[in-house]
């Protein structure tokens, strides 16, 4: 399989008033053509941050260091008029809200034909055609009418449908998915992930699905990375990760998901909060809250290291994990 | 967007009614009248006038025939200047007026849209900051103070721009009056625009538009200043009002012969049909306005329409 994106030691800084925060630390990962990656992690792992850095959409303070290749071309650090060759164009992003990811003053039609003008070199008239037919490949009912309404018009399904449609336009090799469905309705979720595996499988496009969900990765995706405290704590695909999580972080999260086969009368989240990112534990960041951690644990972080198979982890407990019966 | 402008033109009515009918008691509550003198005129005279000008009739009925005649477009005879009607005057005072203010206006609407803008793409750099103090020198001197710091700065000692006076086409006697009044409107304006620029420009629907790589010249221009325009352009109307009100002061202080000159002298004198032809002027230059701004709101923002 051909690589269409390679994140190397790739980190993302921000700096406060007195003190710089990491948001995210040594990320390494590849992404092919075709396959769907799910990044898993609780709010302020850094997931969305390394993903805003590669399209260079990081807030003024925040910094971003390392390489992400597209090909021969590195994202990371490139001056903005530059990226703007290529966002929009081969590597697109669609946001969590939908109902604030467009721009109210424009009609759906302008925000969306505005791509392929730019990136394509349309005529306006073309342009339009072409984001009416987008939008009814997104399964837009009265397509026409749609493009002709103001965001405010539409549901927030129909208005996540436009941004997906907006991100499919010139059928870029990445998309970025940041929690796409987090603020949509239950039975909306569901239709929106078959779109997006149809829409992805037909045009060969690459997707970075950005979640918490895990109902969502099981689903779509391939292959998951698990991130915790700005670094990926394991990698794999989905089923082995699923199925036999080898980091303990990674079956907490199991854990806190509701299964339909298991009717378990309470759920059983991972104890703790996650930690601050400005003062991360030391050794390994997880260890305030992991049932197996050790005094290995306590005094040096683990790497992320390769455990056969094509799996990473960042863990020194081998043994077996029973959950929420050690602690 | 056609049915939104005829309820706005309706809505309008009302409001000029009542506007006319607060005028129209407040001024009569305050002391005196306009045949009060430093000499008391002859009891019979003062009746005879009173007469005249229906004075003497119920305060009630006065206030009708009041409207009844102004709904004909008559705004009575001046009770001061006895040759001329009010109609009359302000003709004489308005146009120039009118001059005055609306080109301070559109200049300090464009200068304050133009500065906010720049400050906000700047935010935190010097551009910004330079701009921020300036704008704050424009809001905080009043207007009076400022015209004064003109006529002795650039009136008198640069002697760069007559400092008073008024010859009919010269743009030059123009140029400290309308700067004075500029000035505080553009800076209200441009820290509107500010505010409102850096809150579009860290939106979700800027970031969206970023990440379709549309280039900073295109994110500006179609996404960003329509929504930022919003807050400023509803300011517009209350803004019109301010310059006006200044203009009066302005007016006097640079001995120009606007309506301001006469508003003044009228209120002093309690020439009734004066001070109210010209309150009335006003106010229905400011719905106009009003009327304008809310037509613009609707076109920037989609939501006004329907609601």
């Amino acid at each position: 399989m051909k690589t269409v994106l390679s994140v190397e030691d790739m980190s993302v800084t921000f700096a406060l008033h007195q003190s710089e925060v990491h948001a995210v630390r040594e990320m390494n990962f590849s992404l092919s053509e075709g396959e769907t990656l799910a990044v898993v992690g609780e709010s302020g792992s850094g997931k969305s941050q390394a993903f805003l850095a590669i399209m260079g959409l990081l807030a003024k303070n925040g910094q971003a260091g390392g390489r992400a290749m597209m090909g021969d071309i590195n994202l990371i650090g490139m001056a903005p008029r530059q990226l703007d060759t290529h966002r929009g164009k081969d590597i697109a992003m669609i946001f969590q809200d939908p109902m604030t990811s467009l721009n109210p003053t424009l009609k759906v039609k302008t925000q969306l034909s505005e791509v392929l003008v730019k990136h394509r070199g349309f005529d306006q008239r073309k342009a339009t055609m072409a984001a009416v037919e987008m939008l009814e490949r997104v399964g837009i009912p009265e397509p026409v009418k749609r493009a002709n309404a103001y965001p405010h018009e539409l549901s927030g399904g129909m208005r996540q449908r436009v941004m997906i449609a907006m991100a499919l336009l010139c059928q870029p090799k990445i998309l970025i998915a940041d929690e796409p469905t987090t603020a949509l309705d239950v039975t909306v979720q569901a239709q929106m992930l078959d779109l997006f595996k149809t829409l992805t499988d037909d045009f060969g496009t690459s997707l970075v699905l950005i979640t918490h969900d895990l109902g969502v990765v099981a689903g779509v995706a391939d292959r998951m990375m698990v991130m915790y405290g700005g670094r990926a704590v394991e990698k794999g695909t989905v089923d082995d990760l699923f199925y036999d999580p080898r980091h303990p972080y990674t079956l907490g999260l199991l854990h806190s998901t509701p299964h339909i086969a298991h009717r378990t009368a309470r759920l059983d989240p991972i104890q703790g909060l996650p930690p601050s990112l400005e003062h991360l534990p030391k050794g390994c960041s997880f260890n305030p809250r992991c049932a197996f951690a050790f005094d290995r644990c306590l005094a040096e972080r683990p790497p992320l290291a390769d455990t056969g198979n094509g799996r990473e982890k960042a863990c020194f407990y081998e043994g077996p994990m029973a959950y929420g019966k050690v602690a | 967007m056609f049915g939104y402008v005829t309820r706005r033109v309706l809505s309008a009515i009302p409001i000029a009614l009542i506007a006319v009918t607060a005028c129209f008691f407040i001024l009569r509550l305050a002391p005196g009248g306009p045949f009060d003198g430093e000499r008391a005129l002859p009891p019979t005279t003062l009746a005879n006038l009173r007469a005249h000008y229906n004075l003497d009739l119920p305060l009630i009925q006065q206030y009708f025939i009041y409207v009844w005649r102004l709904l004909q477009g008559d705004f009575g005879p001046s009770m001061v200047y006895n040759d001329f009607t009010v109609a009359e005057m302000l003709w004489i005072g308005l146009p120039f007026t009118l001059m005055l203010g609306f080109s301070a206006f559109i200049i300090g609407t464009i200068v304050g849209l133009v500065a906010g803008a720049l400050s906000a793409v700047n935010q935190n750099k010097w551009p910004d900051y330079v701009l921020v103090l300036l704008v704050m020198i424009g809001l905080v001197v009043p207007n009076f103070l400022m015209a004064a710091i003109m006529q002795l700065v650039f009136g008198v000692y640069l002697d760069w721009f007559p400092a008073g006076g008024w010859q009919a086409g010269s743009i030059p006697h123009l140029v400290l009056p309308i700067t004075v009044l500029v000035l505080p409107h553009a800076g209200r304006t441009a820290r509107l625009m500010r505010g409102s620029m850096i809150e579009v420009l860290g939106t979700n629907y800027v970031r969206t538009a970023k990440s379709k790589g549309l280039g900073q010249r295109l994110i500006l221009a179609r996404h960003a200043i329509k929504p930022a325009l919003l807050p400023v352009v509803s300011y517009l109307g209350p803004g019109l009002s301010y310059l006006l009100t200044g203009s009066l002061v302005v007016e006097q202080v640079f001995a120009l012969p606007g309506i301001g000159k006469y508003f003044i002298s009228a209120a002093l004198n309690r020439d009734y049909g004066l001070v109210l032809g010209t309150t009335i002027l006003y106010m229905f230059i400011i719905l106009a306005v009003n009327l304008l701004v809310d037509i613009i709101y609707a076109w920037l923002d989609p939501k006004v329409r329907y609601s």
